[in-house]
């Protein structure tokens, strides 16, 4: 019984061990930066690691806390993209006072997304929600003495509340009218009239939120911008793919029986996420700005997968994630990079970025053909799925608009491309020397992005853990 | 025992939740938006108690959902005014009119 209880909480246990083993470190002696973030690095390459041995499935404290291989895997996810933006921030930590404040935030939303994803009660999904949001709202006022990252800690500290209000009136009604709120219980008293549906309206607006959907979108490319590089690519990738798995799980087994409903929102969300989220990329400038954007916009790919609520879809959100997580943090790994060295952030600062940096230009290019969707990248097969899970319930006026939007995406995807190759600049960006950390997480990146849309395994394994409605 | 009606407490709560985000949506100092904020989530209180005591008496679901509302609301207040007190120190200011250098 004891034992049962460690081997199914294991992930959750080893992230709490590295908080403690942070905090003693924190008390001991003065160590130097570099020190403390070579050790850092090693115990979230452990619980990387870790994840991957002795997993069973099983049900903790009456249903509060559940899970099964295909949440060890979300999870296994998550920590990947942990560790990898934890060696892309090194350059701009090493210099930084408040390393281990940084990693303990981040380790505790870690900590909360992943009871997040295991939940099986509405309270243990709505304490892991908060767990997850809170910290990184004070993890985007990271540098403390600019005047943007307080602006943007303060946009999401609120825009965050509000919507964690709407999800709990939600959660209030759904709890009046079936008196449970286990998830599996739930599922049984649901049908579609008035109350329900507007309690189930409110849950997803509060969704929408954290997913940054389009009506819903309107913080995230403000604290995307004003947040620290290493922030802002946790929030894209981590914290987005925390919740879509949740998200997803929710609607195809809590939700079951409201599934034409939640189909014709998702229909509307993901045209307007689509559309909303290419347009405003059009005309960005600022590079974390115009990946915010383009993130949105991916939401919006990711939406029409989840809309063809068969095992394929869950398959190809999941499948999607993974490469998402390559594609964004090479991209992001770069801009933090050049953000971290030389303090620019703009994209016309990248003008004849190639003629200095050749490594880093090649490397940006991959991610961004992987995340506009040119064939030999991962991010097209990834696409390709979600737009087919989509096509499964015959809605072709949906997935002929999200097409078009992928040649739209290529517009402002290549005309960074352009920008670095083919632009003139008076000063470009001066050579980069990139410490051994950064460069390796960029590299795993781009093998990232080739391998997972050649091999043909992973979609599989992917798609025999999911299930469908 | 059982004098008023539970439609009244559900109005009651309905109205208070409106409240806030009408509040959140019209004040421009932080401070209150909070409190705007702080009222959308004791509505959601009231509605836990209530559907608990009056539906499901047999059961603490709701009573412990709202004990777990009550500390995480302290614990997002601490931070959101953490945050706003280092905004006020380089803004001068606890507006949010004046806080917006980042738009579209």
């Amino acid at each position: 019984m004891l034992t049962d209880f460690f081997i199914l909480l294991k992930q959750e246990l080893v992230i709490t061990v590295i908080i403690f083993l942070l905090l003693f470190i924190k008390l001991g002696k003065d160590r130097s930066n570099e020190t403390i973030l070579n050790w850092i690095n090693l115990f979230l390459f452990i619980n990387l690691v870790a994840g991957f041995f002795g997993s069973q499935e099983g049900i903790l404290f009456s249903e509060m806390f559940h899970t099964n291989k295909l949440v060890v895997l979300e999870k296994n996810i998550l920590n990947l993209a942990m560790l990898l933006i934890s060696m892309q921030s090194y350059s701009w930590l090493k210099m930084h006072k408040h390393v281990i404040e940084f990693y303990l935030l981040l380790l505790s939303t870690l900590l909360g997304m992943f009871f997040m994803i295991s939940s099986g009660n509405l309270l243990m999904f709505y304490l892991g929600l908060e767990l997850s949001t809170i910290p990184l709202a004070a993890a985007a006022n990271f540098d403390l003495d600019k005047r943007r990252s307080s602006e943007a800690a303060m946009k999401m500290i609120i825009s965050s509340a509000f919507s964690s209000a709407l999800l709990l009136f939600g959660i209030s009604i759904v709890y009046g009218v079936s008196g449970t709120l286990v998830f599996s219980e739930l599922s049984l008293h649901l049908v579609a009239d008035p109350l329900h549906l507007f309690a189930f309206i409110l849950l997803i607006s509060g969704f929408a939120f954290k997913i940054s959907a389009v009506p819903f979108h309107l913080w995230t490319a403000d604290v995307y911008e004003g947040a620290p590089v290493a922030v802002t690519s946790y929030l894209s990738v981590v914290s987005k793919a925390a919740v879509l798995f949740v998200f997803v799980s929710v609607l195809y087994t809590v939700f079951k029986p409201l599934a034409t409903v939640w189909y014709n929102i998702l229909f509307v969300l993901s045209l307007a996420t689509i559309i909303i989220g290419n347009l405003f990329a059009l005309r960005q400038n600022n590079f974390k700005r115009f990946l915010a954007f383009s993130s949105i916009a991916q939401v919006g790919f990711i939406l029409i997968g989840i809309s063809g609520s068969s095992q394929a879809g869950m398959a190809s959100v999941i499948y999607f994630i993974l490469i998402y997580v390559f594609s964004n943090l090479a991209a992001f790994g770069v801009v933090s990079l050049v953000s971290a060295i030389t303090g620019k952030e703009n994209i016309d600062d990248y003008k004849a970025f190639y003629s200095t940096n050749p490594l880093l230009s090649w490397i940006l290019t991959i991610a961004l053909f992987s995340l506009a969707g040119v064939p030999p990248t991962a991010g097209f097969f990834g696409k390709f799925f979600l737009l087919m899970a989509g096509a499964a319930k015959g809605n072709y006026w949906l997935i002929g608009i999200a097409a078009l939007n992928m040649v739209v995406s290529f517009y402002y995807y290549l005309r960074v491309v352009k920008a670095m190759f083919m632009d003139s600049n008076e000063e470009p960006i001066s050579k980069l020397s990139i410490p051994i950390l950064p460069k390796l997480a960029l590299y795993i990146c781009v093998i990232g992005i080739i391998v997972t849309g050649l091999l043909s395994w992973v979609y599989d394994h992917i798609f025999s853990l999911s299930s469908g409605i | 025992m059982n004098g008023i009606p539970l439609t009244h407490i559900i109005f009651l709560s309905t109205a208070l939740f409106f409240i806030g985000m009408y509040g959140l949506f019209t004040r421009r100092n932080m401070i209150t938006m909070l409190m705007a904020i702080e009222l959308m989530l004791n509505s959601v209180n009231i509605n836990f108690v209530a559907f608990n005591k009056y539906l499901y008496p047999d059961k603490l679901d709701g009573i412990f959902f709202t004990l777990f509302i009550i500390t995480i609301a302290a614990a997002e207040a601490a931070v959101a005014i953490a945050i706003i007190i280092n905004l006020y120190r380089s803004h001068r200011s606890i507006d949010v009119e004046d806080a917006t250098e980042m738009k579209f």
